[in-house]
């Protein structure tokens, strides 16, 4: 029986009684890759020889010693291919310096194997942004794993990773790892470096694990977060131990079930599955009760403001010189960035850059960019009355199970307001994680669905005690 | 009908993007239903209401000017798609 479908905990009991070698682990998730992943697209590349080299040294005495994790292709790690799914950075680019979230899990003694596909930039919501291939959702191949980070949850999903980092701009965790059946956690906004993260929207931006239970997320959260001198957003504050809190009853927890996130768009029989897993909750001990978030509805509008301004900014610096595509047509400097630039991006990118530049151009940056970011504080303000009456926020993560491959490609806005419920965290900074509630039968398929855990700043904890009496209970 | 004019072609200049006619057309189309959706932003009443730029608190970040170790000039340009003399090239610029 493959390695793969374990956890990293029974893993790691496997490990330090010498059952089995780092190298043995390492060659086992190669085999489960190589056997499956033709099917389901998720790895761009792998690097077995690297790894192996990385296993012989493994210290198995660290917490995650020996344990190779999977990396979305937008974070560095020296030496390795970093495409962001795009053919700009397809060419021309191996990652001269390695993330700080890396370096982090390294010092744990994990190590990093395989490169993980996402939409181009981490821009979508279905993994068909990419330039580089195909990913399907193992529950149903014909479906879309989600996005931007369909990569990793179709890894983790597909037992062909035992875990997974994502990056997580407006639920590109949460989103896919709903989607494909397991589990994703954005951390609280500078909780993790974006050091070696390949930039989208920068005050939105952050990385995160993608697992198969709420213990595995907890125990790589513990191992991802912490100060860096070299994130100016990164936050100095103490890490607990977030698997400490695991196994904690939620009696009294008071959680609330915000009014306007059980709406129209909201796919009935994804709705009474959320609606089982709040029963659930509740027959575990919680409280629960209906909350207000009034300035929901205007998440969708303001997100994709400001993430395509930042965008616009962040994506200038693919310019042909430094690294990259550069175009072999063009005869003076002008063309050479119209032209590399042209050729190198895919349409989406090209869309949110330009909406990005035109919302902070001469004349509209007061009527489009300030007033996102007014709209923003309403966003942030409506969480923190929130969280003065209830611990935890419960949510859908997304409104409908996963399309089939293709079926939204033709209209960006449809797409756009599919992300209303996991945009407003990255707004306000807020940690949230998504957790398996069961299947629905739709369309032949049995296609998951995951339930949305939000708290307050750097109250991670919360959100995995919730989470784990959830899952287990 | 979109309330909604774009400069499609200014704008992607601004962006260093070449764009066909086509996509021009097409992208101005798809842009407008987007900024036409972001008109709810304009039913909000915003007046008095703080923007937030980053969702927590963001400090100046201050260390002492002292050199420290860096990319070498050979790693700065490992990836560049044309070098000459251990610089980035690029096409003329001054004739």
């Amino acid at each position: 029986m493959s390695l793969t479908t374990l956890s990293l905990t029974e893993l790691r009991q496997k490990l330090t009684t010498k059952e089995i070698s780092a190298a043995d682990l390492v060659r086992d998730v190669a085999s489960s890759i190589e056997a499956r992943n033709p099917v389901l697209g998720a790895y761009l590349t792998w690097d077995l020889d690297a790894a192996l080299k990385e296993a012989e040294s493994a210290d198995l005495t660290q917490p995650l010693g020996g344990l190779p994790i999977a990396i979305k292709d937008n974070i560095n790690v020296e030496g390795q291919p970093c495409t962001c799914g795009s053919k700009i950075l397809a060419e021309n680019y191996t990652a001269p310096y390695t993330a700080t979230a890396i370096q982090n899990l390294r010092q744990a003694g994990a190590i990093p194997f395989g490169r993980l596909n996402m939409d181009e930039f981490a821009m979508g919501s279905s993994t068909e942004n990419s330039a580089l291939g195909v990913t399907r959702n193992p529950a149903a191949l014909d479906r879309i794993p989600g996005g931007s980070s369909g990569g990793s949850a179709s890894s983790v999903a597909g037992s062909i990773a035992l875990a997974a980092l994502g990056s997580d701009t407006g639920g590109s965790i949460r989103q896919p790892a709903a989607l494909c059946g397991c589990v994703g956690m954005k951390p609280t906004y500078g909780r993790v470096s974006r050091f070696g993260l390949i930039a989208f929207a920068s005050s939105l931006d952050q990385i995160g694990p993608i697992t198969r239970s709420v213990a595995d997320a907890a125990l790589l959260t513990n191992h991802l977060c912490g100060f860096d001198p070299r994130d100016s957003t990164s936050l100095k504050e103490s890490v607990p131990d977030f698997t400490a809190v695991l196994g904690r009853d939620i009696k009294g927890l008071r959680i609330g079930l915000p009014k306007e996130y059980f709406i129209d768009g909201l796919h009935p029989d994804v709705e009474a599955s959320v609606r089982k897993g709040i029963a659930k909750l509740e027959a575990l001990g919680a409280h629960i009760e209906e909350i207000s978030l009034p300035h929901t509805e205007a998440g969708v509008a303001t997100y994709y403001v400001l993430a395509p301004a930042e965008a616009s900014a962040n994506l200038a610096r693919f310019d042909g010189v430094r690294y990259g595509h550069r175009s072999s047509s063009a005869s003076d400097l002008m063309e050479h960035y119209l032209k590399s630039r042209s050729e190198g991006f895919g349409p989406e990118v090209k869309r949110r850059i330009l909406l990005g530049t035109y919302v902070l151009s001469s004349g509209y940056y007061d009527a489009y960019y300030l007033q996102a970011q007014k709209a923003r504080t309403l966003i942030r303000d409506d969480f923190t009355k929130a969280f003065e009456k209830v611990d935890v926020i419960v949510s859908p993560t997304s409104p409908t199970p996963a399309h089939k491959l293709g079926e939204l490609t033709g209209d960006p806005l449809q797409a756009y307001l599919e992300d209303v419920f996991t945009i407003p965290a990255n707004l306000a900074g807020l940690p949230a994680i998504s957790v398996p509630c069961g299947t629905i039968a739709h369309e032949g398929a049995n296609l998951p669905v995951g339930l949305q855990f939000i708290t307050k700043a750097l109250d991670e904890a919360t959100l995995f005690q919730a989470a784990h009496a959830f899952e287990v209970g | 009908m979109s309330a909604h004019s774009i400069d499609i072609h200014r704008v992607a200049k601004l962006a260093r993007l070449e764009l066909s006619d086509d996509e021009a057309t097409h992208y101005a189309a798809q842009l407008h239903r987007v900024l036409d959706h972001m008109d709810t932003l304009a039913k909000l009443d915003l007046s008095g209401v703080e923007p937030t730029s980053h969702a927590l608190p963001v400090y100046d970040v201050v260390r002492p000017d002292e050199a420290r170790p860096g990319f070498s000039q050979q790693q700065a340009l490992s990836n560049a798609p044309k070098s000459v003399l251990d610089q980035f090239q690029i096409p003329k610029v001054i004739e």
